[in-house]
């Protein structure tokens, strides 16, 4: 079933392949740090196309390909690459798949993945199509969920930041409709979750929406932090005084329960102080290094099928 | 076919008559025909036409050509509702309401300036149906829904 398919959406799975994926990058788990011994993907090779920058997003593709023996190719920008000259999407999809084993894929347009994946002969795995569809972002997430909670189901998470832009949210929050939980959205007026997006995930699971972060966070066995944007306001007195309200306190993270998870996408820039990373709560940073045994998982599935 | 409409046109001897079109879409409705002014065909347009079922309606007449019901099904997006008439020799010879398809090729672009099908690789658009009623569509792509509103606006 895995061998071979592409993963453009996370839409694209249902909750048990979630679920095998989760298994399957926890026994892996020990290798993101030193490698897998037996190198299962020795031979394969992994093309990494990054038509914008996102450095994290392709060393962390990278490091997960060479855990498993893998070789990588690619490009991280389109400098010097036939692409700067003028060569569309579908031409460089095509010579590549001759080269690889399967295609890596980062783009600015929304749904570059999907079309990139109907013409490619190797499988295509989306790395984000602008403000479109990132599913491995999502799985490393509901994978931090997993480990550091202890479990998916009846779990109470919390989104706080920019719901209405912020792709992480659209794409994780629709995913964990699939399990049993309780979803509370928290942000200014202005920056609400999208009305199609609450309609479509409140069909499987209560959704409750909050401006206020305090009254809702001693129920939160996860607080997922986003950034509020400047560019999203017109007015920049308006925007310190939004993001102001957003910031999180340490004072308010003491309200809520001393085993609540705070995951946050990175890179964060003042929504999460220094003072929050001491704290017990903090997850982020494990968050972002189970990106790697999340990917190595997946590649293996892919190039293996199993 | 009630007498007040016979008034406004006449009875045609063959061809295509696209009936109970929501009042104002007739020209949308001709658009995704891909009939213009030089098609070589007499084509009558009623805008504004009083209607039982509808209050008001648009109704258009294709003189000689009997479209094909694909064809005219995509009518739908635009049109729910409207139905159609196939005439020969003053005779109506089949008449059905039209149904829109499943997967829409083509005809549309899709209303998000950053899907990758608006970004010149060479790819038709294509959209889903996710909803009749109202019509909704979804793009293959970019995964951006549209109404009808913005199915109008974006009539290639
Ligand atoms: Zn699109």
């Amino acid at each position: 079933m895995w061998l071979n398919r592409d993963l453009v959406s996370i839409g694209d799975l249902s909750k048990e392949e979630i679920l095998e994926v989760l298994a399957k990058a926890n026994s892996l788990l020990e290798y993101g740090k030193s490698g897998h011994p037996d190198l299962p993907l020795k031979g394969k090779i992994i093309a990494t196309l990054f038509y914008e920058p996102s450095t994290r997003t392709r060393l962390s593709f990278e490091s997960a390909a060479k855990r498993m023996g893998a070789e990588v190719l690619g490009f991280g920008s389109l400098e010097s690459t036939s692409v700067a000259k003028g060569e569309t999407l579908l031409d460089t999809v095509r010579i590549i798949d001759g080269y690889s084993d399967a295609i890596v894929l980062r783009h600015p347009s929304e749904g570059a993945a999907r079309l990139a994946s109907e013409y490619s002969e190797v499988p295509v795995i989306n790395a984000g199509d602008g403000a479109g569809q990132h599913p491995t972002q999502t799985l490393l997430d509901i994978f931090t969920i997993w480990k550091e909670v202890g479990k998916v189901d009846d779990t109470t998470i919390g989104f706080v930041g920019d719901l209405k832009y912020g792709r992480t949210v659209h794409s994780l929050s629709k995913a964990l409709s699939l399990f049993n939980v309780n979803l509370h959205f928290i942000s200014p007026e202005q920056l609400k979750l999208p009305k199609h997006i609450r309609k479509e995930i409140e069909k499987k699971v209560t959704v409750k929406e909050h401006k206020d972060l305090e009254e809702v966070i001693p129920k939160l066995d996860v607080l997922y932090v986003t950034r509020i944007q400047k560019e999203r306001f017109p007015d920049p007195e308006e925007y310190k005084k939004v993001a102001g309200t957003y910031v999180l306190r340490a004072s308010t993270v003491s309200r809520g329960k001393r085993s609540m998870v705070i995951m946050h996408p990175l890179p964060r820039v003042d929504e999460i102080p220094f003072e929050i990373d001491n704290l017990p709560q903090a997850r982020y940073f494990r968050q972002a290094a189970y990106g790697v045994p999340v990917r190595m998982a997946l590649l293996d599935l892919i190039l293996r099928g199993e | 076919m009630s007498e007040e409409q016979t008034l406004k046109i006449e009875k045609i001897q063959k061809g295509t008559v696209i009936d109970h079109i929501p009042v104002g879409r007739a020209l949308q409705v001709l658009k995704i025909l891909n009939i213009y002014s030089d098609i070589g065909l007499t084509v009558s347009i009623a805008i504004h036409v009083k209607s039982k079922k509808l209050g008001l309606k648009d109704v258009i007449k294709i003189e000689e050509r009997i479209l094909d019901s694909s064809e005219l099904n995509k009518i739908a997006l635009v049109a729910e509702g409207a139905t159609i008439s196939i005439v020969d020799n003053f005779e109506v010879i089949k008449k059905f309401s039209v149904k829109a398809p499943e997967v829409v090729i083509g005809i549309l672009r899709c209303s998000n300036p950053r899907c990758i099908t608006n970004t010149g690789e060479n790819v038709k658009s294509s959209f889903i149906i996710t909803s009749k009623d109202p019509i909704i569509l979804k793009c293959h792509y970019c995964e951006r829904e549209m109404e009808t509103d913005e199915i109008i606006e974006n009539i290639v």
